[in-house]
């Protein structure tokens, strides 16, 4: 049978945001697999480079709608690493509670797709369900849903209140037995189970090689985790294990993230015993950032985020870098796709939960009427600009 | 005689009887299915209104199609399912039965599939074939069950083929759902049903997140709009053959209609709750669960069916 092209993207209903992913298929087996990103490109690097560093913590909590909490975290990381600034201890128990809820509500998110990608609409809509009252807990803690605006340079925007930490009991409560009951059925669901154990397999020699991050590199047997292992925030001051599952496939990736989601869910109880103990203030003002350089990481849902930002003393950053822990993630397609049936491909094309509009940060130009590449453009700018230089100055 | 055969082919319980019900029975689909997933559902009349919306839309041929094909398969597969219902209703409501009956109705729910494939290898694109050679497996997996399933109330009835004496003798000693025989087959003859319907877990063919609905995949307007009206009067067709070969048909008089109405409802909520807690099996699990477990058993059926038990 002839090889055929079967192209995923840049609109297909797998995927939520726009990108390309070109499979050579044999029949139904998948030989080949070729991807193509820029799609989502926004050049957030470059704004941030225009705005101070109080506005670009705001815009890097809209790289994501799902990491609103992770972007901002790492980027402030970044910041108070140029001037080594001290944080509150109450903040931060704040942002640890504020990251481990994200986390959850994530994971269930990707829980809901994962059944949506496999054809069981029932776990994506009740998945969803039970991510509600995360939301909830969202907008007691901050008074928004997705975008929370709770990081600051030095700590966070907004305290939470003892009445606020019984209401959060309150849903912490309805959120852990519905969790247990989301584990239980990933875990022990025969048609789930035989539908993902085995299927796009990501050997351990693998993930290391293409430098997988979090979910997708724990499931695979790579015990790596920025949390435990380079602690920011509270996370050196709270009890918590690192899910590490040996095998690789789809079915550990989902269970590696059920199971971070009940971990979460006790780090979010001490912080909140913590909160109702530990008093002081939530934010250490800082008036000016010197020169210097300054490097943020975070453990994403999704991996390890990393920031780079580099101050000259004024009040906005000269520049910006984000990593994006799909934009690692997202190669190891090569690995692990090659050789299995298309069904199977699909779903192990969502495992690793990617997050395009994270991992963009480059972008492809080509001129359609020439043909030109980037390169050539910029080479013929710079041409153009050195004979209009030459034409005044006249040299 | 002529005017009773087309009133028969195209008002009840042929083409009119079929589609409205099936539309209906759509809703309820969709309504329970969304009871299942916490949502609310659509109103009554919101198939009805899909419908007549679609046949209100443009037609889209797609430059590589083969044109002919393209319009004839879903036109065909309509004409294909007013027949059989026409076929099982008048068995159903009437009593009445031409010859061939199994057969005839073995090979038409056949030549439906068929139409499915043809549809959608006529389309040139690359999702539709894929789904279309789907289609062509799961055909291939599911057929056998399907036959031999039917051998059951073949040979139960005194090796009758006509369905107004398969009826007949049910309606004198008692469902052959009652029996070991018939309860398997009746079983086997469910998941039969929910692969050829393409429910899940067997909606590999147009897997939504895979290849965008496959065959259908370039349809539009009125033709979809056909298409989609296929797949809900196969929500009468398949249960009411099921209800016809193992559990004696409807009886029309006092309690009777209120049990012919339960049977119905009851198949077509078994349907529903198996489509809705299952996720979608790959196509070669399909083909091994059918050859490996649920064709020998429905074998085991017609042995016991040669029983006598």
């Amino acid at each position: 049978m002839k090889a055929n092209k079967i192209p995923i993207g840049p609109f297909h209903p797998l995927l939520e945001e726009a990108e390309y992913f070109e499979l050579t298929v044999d029949g139904e087996t998948v030989v080949d697999i070729d991807m193509e990103i820029g799609w989502m490109h926004r050049g957030h690097e470059y704004i941030s480079e225009m705005k101070t560093f109080t506005q670009s913590i705001y815009l890097v909590e809209r790289i994501c709608g799902i990491c609103s909490t992770s972007h901002p975290l790492a980027c402030v990381h970044a910041i108070e690493d140029i001037d080594n600034i001290e944080i509150p201890l109450r903040a931060r128990y704040i942002r640890t509670l504020v990251g481990e809820l994200e986390r959850i509500h994530s994971h269930l998110l990707w829980i809901g797709l994962a059944g949506h990608f496999i054809g069981y609409d029932t776990l994506w809509m009740w998945a969803w369900k039970y991510r509600e009252p995360v939301l909830e807990m969202f907008e007691i803690i901050s008074g928004n849903r997705n975008h929370y605006g709770m990081m600051r340079v030095g700590g966070v925007a907004k305290d939470v209140d003892p009445e606020k930490i019984t209401e959060l009991y309150k849903h912490l409560d309805m959120i852990d037995k519905k969790m247990v009951m989301v584990a239980k059925v990933v875990r022990d669901d025969p048609v789930l189970k035989s539908r993902l154990k085995g299927v796009g397999v990501l050997t351990h020699e693998a993930a290391v090689a293409y430098c997988a991050v979090g979910p997708t590199s724990r499931a695979s047997g790579v015990p790596w985790d920025v949390r435990r292992d380079e602690p920011t925030d509270a996370y050196d001051l709270v009890d918590f294990e690192v899910i590490v599952l040996p095998n690789g496939d789809v079915y550990d990736k989902a269970v590696v993230r059920v199971l971070e989601i009940i971990e979460s869910g006790k780090i979010i109880r001490q912080c909140l015993e913590k909160l109702k103990t530990v008093q002081g203030p939530i934010i250490n003002n800082v008036k000016e950032i010197s020169p210097g350089e300054g490097i943020g990481r975070y453990e994403a849902p999704r991996g390890e985020v990393f920031h780079y930002i580099r101050s000259d003393g004024t009040n906005r950053p000269i520049r910006h870098k984000v990593r994006a822990p799909s934009y690692v993630n997202i190669p190891t397609f090569t690995a692990s796709c090659k050789g299995i049936p298309i069904a199977d491909a699909l779903i192990t094309l969502a495992s690793v939960d990617p997050c395009y509009c994270c991992t963009e940060r480059s972008i492809k130009i080509i001129d359609q009427k020439h043909g030109h590449q980037q390169i050539d453009l910029l080479k013929s700018s710079r041409e153009k600009t050195e004979r209009i230089r030459r034409e005044i100055h006249g040299n | 005689m002529i005017a009773w055969i087309l009133f028969h082919l195209f008002v009840f319980p042929g083409m009119l009887f079929t589609g409205i019900l099936g539309l209906l029975i759509g809703w309820f689909d969709r309504k329970l299915s969304a009871r299942f997933q916490f949502r609310k559902g659509p109103p009554l009349f919101q198939n009805f209104n899909d419908f007549f919306k679609l046949l209100g839309k443009e037609t889209i041929i797609v430059k590589e199609a083969v044109k002919s094909v393209f319009i004839i398969a879903p036109l065909a597969a309509f004409a294909v399912l007013t027949l059989i219902s026409t076929i099982i209703g008048l068995a159903l409501f009437y009593q009445r039965g031409f010859g061939g009956d199994i057969i005839v109705v073995m090979y038409l729910t056949m030549t439906f599939s068929v139409m499915v494939i043809l549809g959608g290898s006529a389309t040139g694109n690359v999702f539709s074939s894929i789904g279309a050679g789907r289609e062509m497996k799961l055909l291939l997996a599911d057929e056998l069950a399907f036959i031999i399933i039917l051998l059951v109330p073949i040979i139960k009835s005194g090796y009758q083929i006509r369905f107004d004496q398969i009826i007949a003798v049910q309606q004198a000693s008692g469902p052959f759902i009652g029996s070991a025989s018939g309860i398997i087959a009746f079983i086997i003859g469910m998941l039969c049903i929910q692969a050829k319907m393409t429910l899940a877990p067997f909606h590999i063919p147009e897997a939504e997140t895979e290849i965008v609905e496959g065959p259908f995949m370039e349809y539009s307007g009125p033709l979809l709009a056909f298409w989609k009206l296929n797949h809900y009067m196969m929500y009468v067709i398949f249960p009411f053959l099921l209800i016809l070969l193992f559990w004696g048909g409807f009886q029309f008089q006092g309690i009777g209609i209120l049990w012919a109405v339960l049977k119905y409802v009851l198949i077509v909520t078994v349907m529903i709750i198996i489509k809705n807690t299952n996720p979608r099996i790959r196509i070669d699990t399909a083909l091994n669960f059918f050859w490996r477990y649920a064709s020998p058993v429905a074998f085991i059926g017609v042995i016991l069916a040669v029983l006598g038990v």
